[in-house]
C-alpha cells in the first residue's frame, strides 16, 4: 500500500504549539492524518487545536499509542528532540526543521545506531502517502494515490514530479523527502529497499542533486540487487558553476562528491532510466513501466 | 562562514597549532613595519580574501626584504583578485598578511571535516600537499589517507600511528603531528567548524611542523551559539546584495547571465538553471526563496533583479507549497514592479498551491507578464525576451 506511513499511522507533533507547528499540524489533520497529540515541555495536560499536549515523547506514546512523530522544534533544540524520540523507541521520526548544526546531527546519527527508529530528514518536506497520511510540509494539491514511489532531495521538485505523474494518470504510493542536509536520516538506498518490498509500488523515481553521494550509493545498491522494479532518476545542477555553493548544504562539495554528469553516468550504468529535465520524468516512468 | 587566513591562524594558534609568526596590514607602510617587527629575513605577503585558489592567482608572494614587502603590498592592496573560485568580478583585497617565510623540507596536507555518508568526523592527510593538491587528488585519489575520529573527539592511538606512517611521518615527528591533529579536532568541535584545512602543513628545515596556510569554515547553522564570531571581519565579508537577500529569507547567488530568475526551492532553482543553459540562455542569478519568506521580502528580492542593468528578462518559476502559496509570489511580483522605475519583460510559470488564484491576481492587478504553463515554454519565452 505504501512505505513508512499509512492510514493506521498515529502521529504526534514535537513543537506543535509554535507558529509553523500549528500551521502544518492543522494542514495534516485537514488532509486526514490521524494526529493524536503534541509534545511541548511544560505544557503537558493542556490542549492545542483540539489535541492533547504532553511533556515528553514517552508520555505521548504511552497515552496515545503514537507510532510516528513530526519534529518541528526550532533548530537549536531539534537534535535533542530527535534524540528524545529515538530513546523513547518511536518507530518513525520525520524532522522538518532546517538549519540544524551538523555536529548536532552527528550526535543524532550516533543515537540512531542501536535503535529501531527510522529517521527522515532533517530539512525534509516529509513523507506523504497520498490519500492516507501526510507527515510534513509538502504541497498535496496534485498528489494522487497510486503505484509510484518517490525518494527526493528536493521538496519543490517532488511537487513538480508529483503533478506531472498525476497529470499522466500515475498516482504515488509514497513520497519521501530525504532532506537537503549533508548528514541526514534514511537515504536513497533505504527508500529503495522499502519500495522494493512494498507490493503496491510498481516503479520508483529518484530526484537527486549535485553534491554528496546519495546517487552513487543508490546506483551501487541497484546494480548489486538487480532490482525488479524500474527506477527513473533526475539529478539537477548540471549547469551549476563549480566551486559555488547554492541552496542546500548538501551541495557543498568538499571531497569526492560527484557532479551531475558523474552521478548520471553511474546511475545509467546501474540500469536506471536517467532523464535530464524535470518535465521528462513522468513520461520516462510511463515508458519504463510499459517496458517492464 | 569562511574565515580569513589570519583569523583562522589566530584561532588555531590559541589551541596550540604551530603557525608562522605574522601580522596583518592595510597599507604598504604597515606591511613594511610588520616585516621589520617579525623574525627572519624572508617574508610571505598574502592577500586576504575569502575565496581559495589565491596562490595560483598571484595573491601570495615572497619578499627577501621589508622594502620589497611594501612594494608587493602596494600591488595587492585595493586590487580585485580573480581566482578560480571568485567569479569574474574577483574579490577586493583590503588586507594583506605578512609572515615570516618558512623554509620547507616537505609539504603535507591535513584536514578535519565531517564525512557525510558515515556521519563521522574524519582527519584526512596526504604526503603531497601544496598549491596544486586538488589536481593531484583528482588524478590519484589514493594519496589521501583517512583517520576516523570518535564522537567525543578522541581517536585510536594505533590508528593514528598507522595513518601517520602512511604519510611517511614517524618517530618524534609523529609525536608532533599527533598533538597537532588532537589540537585541530579540539578546535573543530569547539568552534562548530565544517572544515579545517591545513595546506601546506610544512615540515621545516629545522624539523618542526608549521601550518603555513589555513582554511577554516564555520557552520552557519551553529553561529547562534558562537557570539564570539559576530565581530570577525569575515562575518562582514561576502557579496552585499547576496547578504541583503539572505536577510529577506532568500538564498541568492549572482551569476553573469541576463535572465533574472525567481524560484522557490533549491532543487527547482537548480533545475531551472539547467533548463535555461540547455536552451542556450544564461541565468543572471540563482534564487531559492525560503518557505518562511513573506511577499514583502520576496518583492525586495525581485527588486534586486529589476535594479540590475544586466537583467533583460525575469522568469518567475514557482511551485506553490509549504507556506509559500503561489499568490504570495504574485503579490510580491506586483509590488516589485510597482516600486521599480526600470521594467523588463516578465514570464511566469505558476504551479501547485493556489496557482489559479495567483494567475487571476496578476490579471486583476494589470501586472504585465507572459503566462506559460510548462517550465520548458517559460524558459524559452524568457530567453526570447532577453535576446
Amino acid at each position: 500500500m505504501s512505505i513508512l506511513c499509512n492510514s493506521e499511522t498515529k502521529l504526534i507533533v514535537q513543537g506543535m504549539t509554535g507558529r509553523s507547528g500549528t500551521f502544518y499540524t492543522d494542514q495534516a489533520m485537514t488532509y486526514g492524518t490521524n494526529v493524536v497529540g503534541g509534545v511541548r515541555p511544560g505544557k503537558g495536560g493542556k490542549k492545542h487545536i483540539g489535541r492533547p499536549i504532553f511533556n515528553t515523547v514517552r508520555d505521548a506514546m504511552t497515552e496515545t499509542g503514537a507510532n510516528a512523530t513530526m519534529v518541528m522544534v526550532p533548530a537549536h533544540n531539534a537534535a535533542a528532540a530527535m534524540i528524545e524520540a529515538i530513546e523513547a523507541g518511536m518507530p518513525l521520526i520525520v524532522c522538518v526543521t532546517e538549519r540544524i548544526p551538523v555536529l548536532d546531527m552527528i550526535r543524532v546519527k550516533d543515537a540512531l545506531k542501536n535503535s529501531q527508529s527510522e529517521l527522515v530528514g532533517p530539512n525534509s518536506q516529509g513523507v506523504l502517502t497520498p490519500g492516507a497520511c501526510k507527515i510534513g510540509v509538502m504541497s498535496t494539491a496534485d498528489a494522487m494515490p497510486g503505484t509510484i514511489g518517490i525518494a527526493s532531495r528536493s521538496a519543490s521538485l517532488t511537487s513538480e514530479v508529483v503533478a506531472n505523474l498525476t497529470a499522466l494518470g500515475l498516482g504515488q504510493s509514497t513520497t519521501v523527502g530525504i532532506g537537503g542536509d549533508p548528514v541526514h536520516g534514511i537515504g536513497f538506498v533505504r527508500c529503495l529497499e522499502l519500495f522494493m518490498n512494498d507490493p503496491d509500488t510498481k516503479g520508483v523515481v529518484l530526484i537527486g542533486e549535485i553534491g554528496g553521494n546519495e546517487e552513487e550509493q543508490a546506483a551501487a545498491f541497484i546494480k548489486e540487487n538487480r532490482l525488479a522494479k524500474p527506477v527513473t532518476a533526475l539529478v539537477v545542477g548540471r549547469h551549476a558553476p563549480p566551486q559555488r555553493r547554492m541552496g542546500h548544504a548538501g551541495t557543498l562539495s568538499v571531497f569526492g562528491s560527484g557532479n551531475a554528469a558523474s552521478k548520471n553516468a553511474v546511475l545509467k550504468s546501474a540500469g536506471v532510466h536517467v532523464v535530464e529535465n524535470v518535465d521528462d520524468v513522468a513520461q520516462a516512468m510511463v515508458g519504463s513501466l510499459a517496458a517492464a | 562562514m569562511n574565515l580569513y587566513e589570519y583569523e583562522a591562524k589566530e584561532i588555531l594558534a590559541q589551541y596550540g597549532v604551530p603557525v608562522p609568526e605574522g601580522r596583518i596590514a592595510t597599507s604598504p607602510g604597515e606591511a613594511e613595519d610588520a616585516a621589520k617587527a617579525l623574525p627572519g629575513h624572508k617574508f610571505a605577503v598574502k592577500a586576504q580574501i575569502l575565496a581559495g585558489g589565491r596562490g595560483l592567482a598571484g595573491g601570495v608572494e615572497l619578499a627577501p626584504a621589508p622594502s620589497m614587502v611594501a612594494q608587493i603590498a602596494k600591488r595587492l592592496l585595493g586590487q580585485r583578485l580573480v581566482t578560480a573560485q571568485t567569479g569574474a568580478d574577483g574579490e577586493e583585497v583590503v588586507r594583506v598578511y605578512v609572515e615570516t617565510a618558512v623554509e620547507s623540507e616537505r609539504d603535507f596536507f591535513l584536514a578535519v571535516l565531517v564525512d557525510q555518508a558515515l556521519a563521522q568526523i574524519v582527519v584526512l592527510g596526504s604526503a603531497s600537499g601544496g598549491v596544486d593538491f586538488e589536481d593531484r587528488v583528482a588524478k590519484e585519489p589514493g594519496i589521501v589517507k583517512t583517520l576516523p575520529v570518535n564522537l567525543d573527539g578522541t581517536f585510536a592511538d594505533a590508528a593514528c600511528t598507522e595513518f601517520l606512517t602512511k604519510l611517511g611521518i614517524t618517530g618524534d615527528k609523529a609525536d608532533q603531528a599527533r598533538s597537532i591533529i588532537a589540537a585541530l579536532i579540539k578546535v573543530f568541535l569547539r568552534i562548530d567548524a565544517t572544515l579545517i584545512e591545513i595546506n601546506p602543513l610544512t615540515l621545516t628545515r629545522e624539523g618542526t611542523f608549521s601550518a603555513v596556510d589555513a582554511k577554516v569554515s564555520i557552520d552557519n547553522n551553529a553561529l547562534f551559539r558562537h557570539p564570539e564570531f559576530a565581530g570577525l571581519a569575515s562575518s562582514q565579508g561576502g557579496d552585499e546584495i547576496e547578504l541583503q537577500a539572505q536577510k529577506d529569507e532568500i538564498n541568492l547567488v549572482r551569476l553573469d547571465g541576463n535572465i533574472g530568475v525567481v524560484v522557490n526551492g533549491a532543487g527547482l532553482a537548480l533545475a531551472t538553471q539547467d533548463g535555461i543553459s540547455d536552451a542556450g540562455g544564461k541565468a543572471a542569478n540563482f534564487m531559492d526563496i525560503r518557505t518562511t519568506a513573506t511577499s514583502l521580502q520576496v518583492a525586495r528580492g525581485i527588486g534586486i533583479l529589476l535594479k540590475d542593468p544586466d537583467v533583460k528578462s525575469i522568469l518567475v518559476n514557482i511551485h506553490g507549497g509549504g507556506m509559500t502559496p503561489c499568490d504570495t509570489i504574485a503579490e510580491a511580483l506586483a509590488l516589485a514592479l510597482a516600486w521599480s522605475d526600470r521594467k523588463v519583460p516578465v514570464v511566469t510559470r505558476l504551479a501547485g498551491h493556489n496557482a489559479d488564484y495567483a494567475r487571476q491576481m496578476l490579471v486583476d492587478r494589470n501586472v504585465p507578464h507572459e503566462r506559460c504553463d510548462t517550465m520548458g515554454e517559460a524558459i524559452a519565452a524568457a530567453i526570447a525576451c532577453a535576446a
